[in-house]
């Protein structure tokens, strides 16, 4: 049925394309030269009321602050003092050692799932050093840097990432999935991009009710590709929303490249041109351009002048999870190659080169935060790890799925009392 | 697809009688009424702002309440139950319609992943507030894109309360009730009965509600509380299980019949009445379930499966699903597909030489 028509003319063959990326395993060599990489400093900064054309160029650019020189420039400087920096390096130090060690409990087998966010840490956590900690964000499942540097307890994440007794979540959610209203940190979905007009959703209603909270959130380039994300686009604009929707360009969706959310054909910045909404692209590996453009962004949605949409140009240097394995569809050297550095060393040598930093203070931050994180994780520990017995009790499986249990959950609650009851007429082991 | 131009009456009318209002009217005084009470309730969707929707059913709530309160929304019905959740989460009870049933799908996902999920996977640290409502049902000439009864896709999923009411005064106390509970809600309104209480004789002169009991409908604020249903008619004979639009069908039928049943209107199918339904079959022993969405799968599958499960005992015969049929809702044969006088008195003839 599907079969070709008997050609009876000249017309040209149509041909269908499929994105590709450069370097699958085993290429020769990765060069990433074609990237095209301004001099820092170069962008315009408009003013944050303006309209949004005026940020139409900087949807295909990429503001940068740090230069190769490890100084800031130009007018996208946020001219943080020492201390700031020194407190944003504290928190790439501790979501570092974090990662790293919870990586590390899934292969010990205390979890079952993990994602790291390694190389992208200033795109959580300089943002949200940018916002004021009772904005309301909604995150994707990388940004852990949010909760880190609103100072959400480790020992928190980790109980929830053990799915234990302590986990505030009930052990309901696959690790990572965190909430927390206190921390105005909405609940992590696993549903992709929804939390996006969620987010736009919020922001209208603090704009319905004059409270002056703006909203933020954030998703992966490859989830841009969801209707969700242009719902949100569609809301923030007509509403005037004050909301800075954040999309994290890793260049990886998994095993799918960028070029399957639309990379070969525009930036993702410049999805804002269409929508009426200000655009900016940012190097996601400086931490001070992305502390600045989301101050940028975050002042003018609180002063009813818009929404923004900002790109952060970045680069996934670890598996999608704890579940994948990106040699099998990636080169290894991409990593190595990435042109635009590393977002901790960066931040770090801005430090030295400022004098305010020095090697030894370096090692001995991460030092005391690789500390940390292994006596927060021996604390957790003491409440549980993944599949060993410390789990919530199990009648909570059938609250919170009403404010009220109904009739037949009360009786499907009492059925699995029962299960147990003839499984073990002793008690459940523990 | 308006169907009135009619402005919703105040107060009692001229004679001093009850107050007496069509379906439209009392959605738009249920919302009224909660409006009122609660700043945070604000209604929003496809044409329900300025126009005040294409049934009607939000007219003058902006010109009351300020365009912030009611408003017109993009055509996109993931954008209005997300931003809704949004709201939510922010502390609003937020109201949006879905112009048509049959248009939920683009927002079923933040339905039922987001809004049904929330209160569980953030332990009750967050939850959706909101009333979706939404007409839906056949008998109006919509074909199969403004006819159908998604009903049972909701039911399927943990997590949200499905509503549908069958009259003018439960569609104000119900919608009242849906608007103040801290679920989500889906909230079903049986688009064939807005003007009148249709009784499945197509081929007979249309009633309004004016001659109806049901369609006196109290000034200010009274609540139906969720999960309770209603005995419309008491019998001997057979129950009826049924809801929405068919609630009339089902007793006109009885009526042409001479059949005494108890015709039980469930108004709430996610959380059921059971204790109503037990006790209503149990006495009768025979059970006849009706609705209009397709048959496979249907509301009317749970419900036989309950019967079954609890009143087995007490069945004097199979019990018997009238249902609209597997196939998308037709146009111009509405009526061959639509479960009307015929199909329920086939099932009814069954039933009862048992």
């Amino acid at each position: 049925m599907a079969d070709r028509p008997e050609r009876t003319d000249n017309k040209p063959q149509l041909s269908l394309h499929i994105p590709e990326p450069n370097y699958r395993p085993g290429a020769d060599e990765v060069d990433f030269s074609a990237i095209e990489i301004p001099e820092a400093g170069a962008q315009p900064r408009p003013d944050e009321a303006c309209d949004p054309t005026a940020t139409h160029g900087l949807c295909t650019d990429l503001i940068r602050v740090l230069g190769d020189d490890n100084r800031a420039h130009g007018p996208w400087d946020p001219k943080l003092d020492p201390d700031t920096l020194r407190e944003m390096l504290h928190h790439f130090s501790l979501v570092r050692a974090f990662d790293e060690r919870m990586f590390r409990g899934q292969r010990q087998g205390k979890t079952s799932f993990y994602m790291k966010c390694t190389g992208e840490e200033a795109t959580s956590i300089s943002t949200s050093m940018a916002l004021q900690s009772d904005d309301m964000v909604f995150p994707s499942y990388r940004q852990q840097g949010v909760l880190i540097a609103r100072g959400y307890p480790l020992i928190e994440m980790i109980n929830q990432i053990y799915s234990n007794s302590g986990d505030k979540l009930k052990g309901r959610q696959l690790p990572i999935m965190y909430s927390s209203r206190e921390h105005s940190f909405f609940s992590i979905s696993g549903n992709l991009a929804t939390q996006v007009p969620q987010a736009v959703g919020w922001a209208m209603a603090s704009a319905i009710k004059h409270d002056t909270r703006i909203a933020a959130t954030w998703v992966g380039e490859g989830s841009t590709a969801e209707g969700d994300f242009h719902a949100a686009c569609t809301f923030a604009s007509v509403y005037n929303a004050p909301v800075i929707l954040n999309v994290i360009n890793n260049q990886w969706a998994i095993s799918s490249f960028s070029g399957f959310a639309g990379s070969e054909r525009a930036t993702f910045a410049s999805r804002a041109i269409g929508y009426g909404l200000a655009g900016l692209r940012v190097d996601g590996n400086d931490p001070l351009a992305c502390y600045a453009a989301q101050r940028w962004a975050a002042n003018r949605a609180r002063t009813n002048s818009g929404p923004t949409l900002i790109e952060f140009f970045t680069y996934r240097a670890e598996g999608h999870s704890t579940s994948d394995d990106p040699s099998g569809y990636r080169s290894a050297q991409e990593r190595d190659a990435w042109p635009l550095g590393d977002p901790v060393v960066r931040l770090k040598n801005h430090l030295i080169e400022l004098g305010e930093w020095d090697e030894d203070r370096q090692a001995e931050m991460d030092l005391k935060a690789a500390e940390k994180v292994k006596a927060d994780t021996k604390e957790a520990e003491k409440n549980g790890i993944l599949g060993h017995g410390m789990h919530q009790p199990f009648h909570t499986m059938f609250e919170d799925v009403f404010e009220e249990e109904p009739w037949h959950l009360k009786e499907q609650n009492a059925q699995s009392q029962a299960e147990r009851d003839k499984k073990y007429p002793d008690g459940v082991p523990h | 697809m308006s169907e009135t131009k009619e402005k919703p009456k105040q107060g009692r009318d001229a004679t001093g009688d009850d107050r007496r209002l069509n379906m439209i009217e009392a959605i738009n005084d249920a919302l009224d009424v909660a409006m009122g009470r609660d700043d945070n309730v604000v209604v929003f969707g496809e044409d329900a702002g300025y126009f005040g929707g294409v049934f009607r059913c939000t007219a003058g709530l902006q010109e009351k309440y300020g365009k912030t309160r009611a408003f017109d929304t993009p055509i996109s019905e993931c954008g209005i139950i997300a931003t809704a959740i949004g709201m939510g989460a922010y502390g609003l009870r937020p109201v949006p319609e879905i112009q048509f049933a049959d248009y939920i799908y683009p927002g079923y996902d933040q339905i039922i992943s987001e809004a049904a999920r929330l209160r569980y996977r953030s332990a009750g640290e967050f939850s959706a507030p909101i009333t979706i409502r939404s007409p839906f049902g056949g008998g109006i000439f919509g074909g199969q894109t403004h006819s159908q009864s998604p009903e049972s896709l909701f039911t399927h999923a943990s997590g949200i309360k499905t509503v549908i009411p069958a009259t003018p005064y439960d569609a104000k106390g119900l919608l009242i009730a849906a608007i103040e509970d801290n679920d989500p809600v889906i909230f079903f309104e049986p688009k064939r009965i807005y003007n009148g209480p249709f009784d499945g004789f197509f081929d007979r002169p249309v009633k309004n509600w004016k001659s109806h009991p049901d369609s006196v409908v109290p000034e200010g604020h009274y609540a139906i509380p969720l999960g309770k249903a209603r005995l419309v008619t008491e019998g001997e004979q057979l129950t009826v299980l049924t809801y929405g639009t068919m609630v009339h069908v089902a007793k006109a039928v009885m009526e042409e019949k001479g059949v005494e049943a108890d015709i039980l209107d469930l108004r709430t199918l996610v959380p059921l009445d059971i204790e109503a339904v037990e006790k209503s079959v149990k006495k009768t022993g025979k059970c006849l379930i009706i609705h209009e969405a397709t048959r496979t799968s249907g509301f009317g599958a749970e419900l036989s499966a309950l019967v079954q499960e609890r009143c087995f005992y007490h069945l004097e015969a199979p019990i018997e699903r009238v249902t609209g049929f597997d196939t998308p809702y037709p146009h111009s044969l509405e009526w061959a597909y639509f479960p009307g006088p015929v199909r329920i008195g086939a099932a009814l003839d069954k039933l009862l030489s048992e």
